[in-house]
């Protein structure tokens, strides 16, 4: 298939503010829609569900979560686990606490928590701004892990704050199987990902950018700094905390305060650096590269080894891993700050113009 | 020219600003009439900046008054300013650098949308509707500007010159009655000067804009203007119609005095 948008001229502005504008990039996004929904289900295994599928999704969406606040309005964040965290505990104790709770509304209210504590958080964005807001929500990372080991009432009495959640069960039907968990968080995933483009596109998306890039005019454009930027705090928080209650029902069962670590902020943020800041298709890229590079490498470095016969421990293996990790994050924030999205952009606009580049 | 002068919708009164021990501005008075172009010069320096910061509230005088069409005030709130027509450019181009020349042209226009950020998530219905709309009324000023081939561009990829056109853009997307604009033409070329002459001029002429403009290119500034105030070293040294202010020794002196 050629990719060409000529011939294809925009006869209204309604047509020209689609999300996808070229017709081929139509048609692809309603094939892989389709493959995610249709075919994978049909051909993957457990172990891609369990290992792959799903903590692709989920962090794809925590990344989605972390790209609107500080991709779109530009404030650093450092606490990205800990508002997954505050989702996970508060899905958790509406399903337990309250009878009867659909565990969708358990989502939401999750969802709504956490975009409570990170609208308590971005406040000090009000005030100060870059490296030492990441230092503020850094405290939000440590306050919020410490309440949840602190506080027994948070995890239901259960020792050290470990919870293991109930089954998913909507209608009567109990997601038991990898394949459905996997169908159910797609289908939030995708919802929640079409809505932040709705977003991000209108006038709520270009208040984020405008603050991002010069707040002095956006005020004088009428833009209130105050609301916009807890307006970003709230919905990113609202992102990672449904990201965070899928984490603990659809992918691992049981969670404990210290899983949602800095370390998993970080990795969040990497995920965004990578995949492209500012762009929602980037937090899908970012996640599923820095999920899969892991994998790649501990098949692919043996396998080298072998080949070469070197002989590489699994220590010099994780090694490799950082090494590989630390020299990507380096390259994208120097060569690359728009990520692979960007990348995939060019490769785009050089296809249009192929056979003749010029 | 149709064109009618107003009466004064701004009058300052004796403002003063200084940040720390720096006076920025002293004991300063002069009003702007509706319809009319008004520009203010003096040499680096002397305070033209700070004036249109106080006027739209990014600064706050420690003294003074602010008469805004009728309305007494102390100092200006960028908000209140902004949803009562106010817009501006900057000395150094303020635009959002990561948006394309359209979004930064819609987004001159954000007071004027009303749907809240849920309809916008949600897209179908009220806020595609409004997005619409107000597209409509954006591309309008891109045809103004001529500026229909950049509109997808990103505005940091765009040369100097289309950058100060495209804020003029921004400010002109939220059809103010007035507009504030620090030193549009400076850095450019002849061509380009020329071209913002007409814009400046066509706005004022067509929508009866009024407008506030600092200058450095005295041509310009005799050409265009109405009545002209020249400050120097944060005080007013003359103030009246452009002949007027030519001939006033004491700007003389303050422009060959400070002459590079
Ligand atoms: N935010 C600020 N903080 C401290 N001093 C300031 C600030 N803004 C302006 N000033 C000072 O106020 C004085 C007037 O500055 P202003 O920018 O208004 O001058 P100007 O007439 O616009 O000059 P130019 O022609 O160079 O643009 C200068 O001495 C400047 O250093
Ligand atoms: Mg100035």
């Amino acid at each position: 298939m050629i990719y060409r948008e000529t011939g294809q001229f925009k006869t209204s502005y309604a047509a020209d503010q689609q999300i996808f504008p070229i017709r081929q990039d139509r048609i692809g996004i309603l094939l892989l829609l389709a493959v995610a929904f249709l075919v994978v289900p049909a051909v993957a295994g457990n172990y891609w569900f369990n290992a792959i599928l799903i903590p692709f999704l989920i962090f794809s969406l925590a990344a989605l979560g972390l790209n609107i606040l500080t991709g779109y309005a530009g404030q650093l964040s450092l606490g990205s686990a800990a508002f997954m965290a505050v989702g996970a505990y508060a899905a958790y104790n509406f399903q337990v606490r309250i009878e009867g709770m659909p565990i969708l509304l358990s989502f939401i209210l999750a969802g709504l928590t956490a975009a409570g504590v990170g609208i308590l958080f971005g406040l000090p964005s009000l005030r100060i701004k870059g490296f030492y807001l990441a230092v503020a929500t850094l405290a939000a990372q440590f306050f919020i892990v410490w309440c949840l080991t602190k506080f027994p009432y948070l995890s239901n009495n259960s020792s050290s704050g470990v919870i293991s959640v109930p089954n998913v069960e909507i209608l009567g039907f109990t997601f038991d199987t990898p394949q459905s968990r996997y169908l159910l968080v797609l289908s939030i995933v995708a919802v929640l990902a079409l809505l932040a483009k709705n977003m991000v596109r209108s006038t709520t998306g270009r208040a984020w950018m405008a603050v991002r890039d010069m707040d002095v005019a956006a005020e004088v454009i009428g833009i209130r700094l105050m609301r916009t930027k807890l307006l970003a705090f709230a919905v990113s928080s609202f992102y990672c905390g449904v990201a965070g209650a899928l984490y603990a029902f659809c992918y691992l069962g049981s969670v404990e305060p210290d899983g949602f670590s800095l370390d998993l902020s970080f990795k969040i943020l990497f995920m965004i650096i990578v995949g492209g800041v500012g762009s929602i298709l980037g937090s899908f890229l970012g996640a599923a590269f820095i999920l899969l590079l892991p994998i790649f490498l501990d098949i692919a470095l043996p396998a080298l080894s072998d080949l070469l016969g070197l002989p590489f421990g699994s220590a010099t293996v994780s090694h490799i891993q950082l090494m590989v990790f630390g020299a990507l994050i380096m390259f994208f924030l120097i060569v690359e700050p728009h990520g692979l999205a960007r990348l995939w952009q060019i490769g785009k606009e050089k296809l249009r113009l192929w056979p003749f580049p010029h | 020219m149709a064109r009618q002068i107003g009466e004064v919708i701004l009058d300052l009164r004796n403002i003063s600003l200084s940040f720390g021990g720096v006076k920025a501005l002293t004991d300063i008075s002069f009003d702007v009439r509706e319809h009319e172009i008004r520009a203010i010069i003096g040499p680096n320096g002397a305070g033209k900046s700070s004036m249109l910061n106080v006027i739209n509230g990014v600064y706050h005088p420690q003294q003074g008054e602010i008469v805004f069409r009728g309305e007494h005030r102390k100092d200006m709130d960028t908000h209140a300013m902004a949803a009562a027509g106010i817009a501006r450019t900057f000395q150094n181009i303020a635009l959002f650098k990561g948006m394309s020349v359209l979004d930064n042209l819609m987004a001159g226009r954000n007071l004027k949308m009303k749907c809240s950020f849920l309809q916008h998530a949600l897209w179908w219905g009220p806020a595609r509707r409004e997005e619409l709309a107000h597209r409509r009324k954006v591309e309008e000023v891109i045809d103004f500007l001529e500026i229909e081939h950049i509109r997808k561009t990103p505005v940091g990829r765009l040369p100097y010159g289309l950058q100060k056109r495209v804020e003029l853009g921004r400010a002109l997307a939220a059809e103010p009655s007035m507009l504030l604009l620090d030193e549009p033409m400076a850095g450019m070329n002849v061509e380009e000067k020329q071209d913002m002459c007409r814009f400046i001029l066509d706005v004022n002429d067509q929508f009866g804009t009024t407008i506030v403009l600092i200058e450095h290119d005295m041509g310009v500034v005799m050409d265009i203007s109405d009545r002209v105030v020249v400050l120097d070293y944060g005080r007013k040294i003359g103030d009246g119609a452009p002949d007027d202010v030519k001939n006033n020794p004491e700007v003389i002196a303050a422009y060959l005095g400070t002459q590079h």
